[in-house]
């Protein structure tokens, strides 16, 4: 009973019995958060993911303090940045190729949460949780690109906008309230500017919904099986060290792009100021949305090919009811595998389309890309479901990492 | 005995080395972190056009004397008074041992350009515009600038002789181009 | 897995907008630049003959919107020069006292005048075809610095049964060919005031550089920052990597 607790010690249990913001984080990512002991490198684009959200989010902060949201100043306010605000080209480049890297994290999370069944029983909601940030990152994307006011910019939102005339009735109705006009023009340009300064932080509300969803049944593993307390090892300090490690990884993959290519990902026609008479000949969407708008190109109805490209991705969130083999790792279902890479090579088809010009070649495999896109998800998988014989499954996790380390 | 001492040596070092690896690691992101955010603040202070601006040029040939007139430096006012002798006389002869913060009125104007005080108009305590540029404001016991916002007395030299503001209007850096020109900043 | 990593290279290599231009080819040779590599920076002599020459040939028609004359000591001039090189052009100021605008010298924090007061003028004086500003050009086509080096070299007569649209020239580099500014670069048309070489080939890519300069002013601290930033984070992986291993030593997985 002599053990003298510190004054220190006191103040912070006084504390933590009132608002136990120190254990919360600990059972969220901390020691008492147990992880399977086998995760792959693959493993690590989720942390990776919520480190691009803080590196968009403080950026745009700051480049939101010498941003002008208005048609006649919007253009130079960001050459402003880049020529006369302190470090504002490199908080200018972090960001909009920030954006890139953001959406690289996020397709191999994706692709990840896919080869290895992550979306299945009983994650189905994570996986929800994980469609819905990418629907409001494709928006906030699109919204954001909107805001240097070039001509890409320019007719990126004509473009875009114009998708929801193909709704029948109202379409145009709907138009002329996103625009607040007639075109795209002044009001839509601050209007977007408020969207894409609120959007992130709907992204940050919904990330705390995808975790606290990860929370509930545990992060799966490569092997698909559930994982026994002796399987698992404390988030801290294990995995947050070797998230670390591809932190140190990414962010010099990140900083390579961002000192010597900052505009290779870009298009060199958005260094023109927007010009609501002119037309450049090639419209073409930022790489990240290339092959979803080769799905709207493929259909040569309006209607059908906004239906078509929603759809695409709107589809994902019955993915776990399309898929309902048992076997949830693709280590284990070698038919599965093959359709898998398919599934990849096809969306990278799809996206090489996306950025062509909608005529021969590229028109016919934008079509092609378009089924095969589908029948992946509405024929292969579930005949897969029924049909495809697993290999063993190993008894425990331990079971073959014990084996292999002996 | 011997196999087990060696053991614990070996572990000691080896905790050692994973300390200090730990260590310098943390230490590196912690630094690379604070690095990181340096571009941020720094992007606050003011952007390269805005420093180009720093300077203004000024025509005093139309200021009459006992005139006052504002002109801007830096988007904030100045003042630049014309004084008449008796202002000048007024603000000489003040015993320095009655001032809060004491300076000389000659310390304040130019050699040779008594006349002309040059001033900016921000009141030291919270940064209102003083009153007593045109002849309808008041000016105050000490005939010089009166602050609206917490009542702030300032003599014909700017300096500060009552109220709550702890120092004497500033006198910005000028210099007197020709007899008719000054350049602010 | 290593098959992932490729196709994830593969998709950022095949979505970047190198292949978007497959529709008619163009091809733009590579040239040597001062300012390309890791650690390239601007060579301060030429931006000043880039300089000469869009003064003495460029600033007729284009304006340079975006630079102010106090950018000028990035090229090498001190604060001096500059004040003197802005003092021989008049910009508008005002309105004064009366009410009236008035020219005044241009001082370092003016921006370099345009030659048109305005774009329908500018449409007017150039046959309805508006010279465009050139503070972002080598970074606003496909093709950067090379593009815009050849472009104005590439002046030829028009392949035989092309009917060229009155007004405009033959050029080998201008998508579609057929362009609305005359060839401006040839041997000479400047004399470099230190006795450079001044034939066409040399004007081109003396301008071009300056005109690179221009669009990315701020490159040289770009790249001596990236060379820093990234050795750093190098560091710091390879550490971050011993201290992982270091750590896990003992976890079986």
């Amino acid at each position: 009973m002599s053990t003298e607790k510190s004054v220190w010690r006191k103040a912070f249990e006084w504390h933590e019995e009132r608002l136990p913001l120190v254990s919360w984080l600990d059972h969220s990512l901390g020691t008492k958060y147990p992880v399977p002991r086998n995760l792959n490198y693959w493993w690590n684009f989720g942390s990776l993911a919520m480190f691009m959200l803080a590196v968009m989010i403080f950026s745009g902060i700051f480049l939101a303090m010498n941003y002008t949201p208005h048609v006649t100043l919007a253009f130079d306010s960001v050459e402003h940045i880049m020529r006369d605000v302190n470090h504002g080209w490199l908080i200018r480049y972090m960001h909009s190729n920030g954006a890139s890297f953001f959406f690289i994290v996020v397709y191999i999370h994706i692709l990840r949460g896919m080869y290895y069944g992550s979306y299945k029983a009983p994650r189905e909601v994570l996986w929800w949780m994980g469609i819905l940030i990418y629907l409001v990152m494709m928006a906030t994307g699109f919204l954001g690109y909107v805001l240097p006011w070039g001509q890409m910019s320019f007719w990126g939102a004509t473009v875009i906008t114009s998708l929801f005339s193909a709704i029948p009735a109202v379409g145009d109705s709907i138009v002329t309230l996103l625009w607040g006009g007639f075109s795209v023009d002044n009001p839509t340009l601050n209007r977007f500017f408020s969207l894409h300064y609120l959007l992130p932080f709907v992204i940050v509300g919904l990330v705390f919904l995808h975790i606290w969803a990860l929370h509930v049944p545990g992060a799966n593993n490569p092997l698909g099986i559930d994982a026994t307390p002796a399987d698992k090892i404390p988030f801290f300090p294990y995995y947050v060290m070797k998230d670390v490690f591809g932190l140190g990884v990414f962010v010099v993959i990140y900083f390579i792009a961002v000192f010597w290519f900052p505009n290779a990902l870009g298009d060199p026609v958005n260094y023109v100021k927007a010009n609501p008479l002119v037309t450049p000949p090639h419209i073409v969407p930022e790489w990240y949305y290339l092959p979803f708008y080769a799905i709207l190109r493929a259909i040569p109805n309006k209607l059908l090919g906004v239906v078509a490209m929603f759809g695409a991705i709107l589809i994902m969130f019955v993915l776990p009811w399309l898929d309902r083999h048992p076997v949830r790792s693709a280590s284990f279902r070698p038919i599965y595998r093959v359709f898998f890479w398919l599934f990849v090579a096809n969306a990278l088809m799809l996206g090489w389309c996306g950025a062509q010009l909608p005529e021969g070649l590229p028109a016919t495999l934008s079509q092609v890309g378009t089924f095969w896109y589908f029948f992946h998800l509405l024929v292969v998988l579930p005949v897969l479901s029924w049909v495809e014989t697993p290999k063993p499954l190993p008894a425990s996790i331990s079971q073959p990492v014990l084996k292999a380390a002996e | 005995m011997a196999n087990t001492a060696h053991a614990h040596a070996a572990d000691a070092a080896g905790e050692t080395r994973r300390d200090f690896l730990l260590h310098t690691t943390v230490a590196m992101g912690a630094v690379g972190g604070v690095m990181m955010v340096w571009p941020l603040i720094h992007s606050m202070n003011p952007a390269a056009d805005t420093l180009a601006l720093s300077t203004s040029e000024i025509n005093i040939s139309g200021i009459g004397e006992g005139q006052r007139v504002t002109v801007v430096w830096r988007g904030k006012p100045v003042f630049v008074a014309h004084r008449t002798p008796a202002e000048i006389d007024a603000a000489r002869k003040v015993n320095l041992s009655e001032l809060r913060d004491p300076q000389t009125d000659d310390s304040r104007v130019k050699k040779g350009k008594e006349a002309f005080l040059v001033i900016e108009g921000s009141c030291t305590h919270l940064g209102c515009i003083p009153q007593g540029v045109k002849v309808t404001e008041p000016r105050g016991e000490f005939g010089g600038w009166f602050c609206p916002c917490h009542g702030s007395q300032y003599d014909t030299s700017g300096r500060i002789r009552k109220g709550p503001a702890p120092l004497n209007l500033h006198v910005p850096p000028y210099k007197f181009l020709t007899d008719t020109t000054v350049l602010i900043g | 897995m290593k098959k992932f990593l490729l196709a994830a290279t593969a998709a950022f290599a095949l979505a970047g907008p190198s292949v978007l231009n497959a529709a008619e080819e163009i091809h733009i040779p590579k040239e040597e630049w001062s300012f390309n590599g890791v650690m390239g920076t601007f060579d301060k002599a030429q931006l000043q003959r880039g300089f000469q020459v869009y003064k003495e040939v460029c600033s007729a028609c284009h304006s340079l919107q975006y630079i102010s004359f106090r950018n000028f000591t990035d090229l090498g001039y001190s604060e001096e020069q500059v004040k003197s090189l802005a003092a021989q052009y008049d910009v508008e100021d005002g309105p004064n006292d009366d009410g009236e605008m008035f020219k005044r010298k241009a001082r370092p924090s003016d921006h370099v005048p345009k030659p048109f007061p305005n774009d329908a003028l500018a449409r007017v004086a150039n046959g309805g075809a508006l010279p465009p500003d050139l503070s972002l050009m080598t970074k606003a086509r496909e093709g950067g610095p090379d593009y815009v080096y050849h472009l104005l070299l590439g002046y030829e007569e028009p392949p035989a049964g092309l009917e060229l649209t009155p007004g405009l020239s033959y050029n080998k580099y201008f998508p579609g060919h057929q362009i609305g500014m005359a060839k401006q670069v040839a041997d000479g048309i400047v004399t470099f005031a230190d006795g450079a070489p001044s034939d066409a080939a040399h004007i081109a890519k003396d301008v071009t550089a300056f005109l690179h300069w221009a669009a990315e002013p701020k490159l040289e601290a770009r790249h001596s920052t990236g060379v820093r930033v990234t050795l750093y984070a190098l560091i710091f992986a390879v550490l971050a990597f011993l201290a992982k291993r270091r750590l896990w030593k003992d976890i079986k997985h």
